[in-house]
């Protein structure tokens, strides 16, 4: 999802957790909250950071695909919505970068690392925002793909975490809803604009759909951290309640969802489809998506642009704190 | 290597008169930017009448490990909860 392929790490028998281990693995299997000064198994420690890490990179890159239209919304009020949905955005990258700074590590650390490519964002973010319609596709599939995650996370046992995600679930439907907005708009629209929204459907459907992390019979980080109640619900399980909402969404839009094997199954309750192209999926990964390169050039540019002004600030900050100090007598 | 801002703790009273109510952290240079941060981040949507902000290195916080010794004596003291006490139904509402 936002943290698509957190490496966790290897899940330890019972028998071979020490005495700590076990007392703190029964606090989660009761349901409390894990905070940051409380002892925590290393592995823990790092999984969280790196999730949340992931997580709160995703926020901030995911600000850019969506910047792109800020200047060329087609009405004002238009660009004021999108504009307070972007702002939200880094609202949330913050929210959980303290989350993670609780961890023991610094943002500019976590900053540095993502510049360095050794920490990753959401794969949908490497994808280009090409027409307005692609606004509205993003606010509905990848806010909604987004809220799919984030809803059971707000249990997570980890209190800094569960708590950045209360704030965030709140804002996010906001941002679903101004997308679909935008999507029923352009799907009523001319017969022009109606092929451009099916158009944004077509390339966001399955890049959404990867947004869930590979399959579950491929994803082979995940048992200690549903142990750990970091990750609340498998991939495939998310995956499926999102394409089962989504379908009829798509239907009342008089848009066509881009799989011709998508059908409903009375059996299980809900539809079969394709899966994404997972070697799609982990060539993006690997930074070989459409705008890998111009996105994460555009956070290393922002960062050292903007250099001289957090510099700056923070000396004016100290030599106004050295004026209103008192006097040393002399 | 560039300085990072402190972090701040944030505070927000809400509208109906209750108590300030930790909400979040934040980095700023100063107080001032912190304020005006915590405006832009945390009261988007009127969740606040008011503001403070305090750095975090400035928070003496409980210890876990304290935990039991810290709280346990009030567990004992069930007195202090009005349910221990039971008044005749006769009596009425108290
Ligand atoms: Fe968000
Ligand atoms: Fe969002």
């Amino acid at each position: 999802m936002y943290a698509q392929l957190v490496k966790s790490e290897g899940m330890k028998a019972r028998e071979e957790m020490s005495p700590e281990e076990i007392a703190f693995q029964e606090r989660i299997d009761r349901g409390e909250k894990i905070e940051p000064k409380e002892w925590m198994p290393e592995g823990y420690r790092k999984t969280l950071i790196r999730q949340i890490g992931q997580h709160a990179h995703s926020e901030i890159v995911g600000q850019l695909p969506e910047g792109n239209w800020i200047t060329r919304a087609p009405t004002l009020e238009r660009k004021a919505i999108l504009l307070a949905k972007v702002q939200d955005e880094a609202g949330h990258g913050l929210y959980l970068y303290s989350a993670a700074e609780t961890l023991g590590v610094s943002r500019d650390e976590l900053m540095e690392l993502l510049h360095a490519g050794k920490m990753k964002y959401s794969s949908i973010f490497n994808y280009p925002t090409l027409t307005w319609a692609d606004i509205g596709a993003v606010g509905w599939l990848v806010d909604g793909a987004a809220i799919m995650n984030q809803v059971p996370l707000q249990r997570t046992s980890f209190g800094p975490y569960s708590r950045a995600m209360i704030r965030i679930c709140k804002e996010e439907s906001f941002h679903q809803r101004q997308g679909y907005a935008i999507m029923m708009k352009m799907a009523q629209g001319t017969p022009e604009q109606k092929r451009m929204a099916q158009d944004a459907l077509n390339r966001f459907w399955y890049p959404a759909l990867m947004m869930f992390g590979p399959s579950d019979k491929d994803s082979v980080h995940s048992a200690q951290s549903m142990a750990w109640k970091i990750k609340i619900n498998t991939n495939d399980e998310l995956r499926q309640k999102f394409v089962d909402q989504t379908v009829p969404q798509a239907e009342y839009l008089g848009l066509t969802v881009p799989d011709p094997d998508l059908k409903w199954n009375e059996d299980k309750g809900g539809y079969d489809f394709s899966e994404p192209d997972w070697s799609e999926f982990f060539e993006v990964i690997a930074g070989n998506g459409p705008c890998n390169k111009d996105r994460l050039g555009a956070r290393v540019r922002a960062w050292e642009d903007g250099a001289w002004f957090r510099e700056g600030l923070m000396a004016h900050a100290e030599k106004q704190a050295a004026r209103r100090a008192p006097v040393a007598a002399e | 290597m560039s300085k990072e801002w402190p972090l701040w703790e944030v505070f927000i009273r809400g509208q109906h008169g209750l108590n300030h109510r930790h909400v979040g952290s934040l980095h700023a240079p100063d107080a001032e930017m912190a304020i005006m941060n915590a405006r832009d981040v945390y009261t988007r949507r009127n969740e606040g009448v008011s503001i403070w902000v305090v750095r975090s290195s400035e928070i003496t916080a409980s210890s876990p490990s304290d935990k039991g010794p810290l709280f346990e004596p009030s567990n004992s003291k069930v007195y202090r909860h009005p349910t221990f006490f039971d008044i005749p139904e006769e009596v009425g509402h108290m």
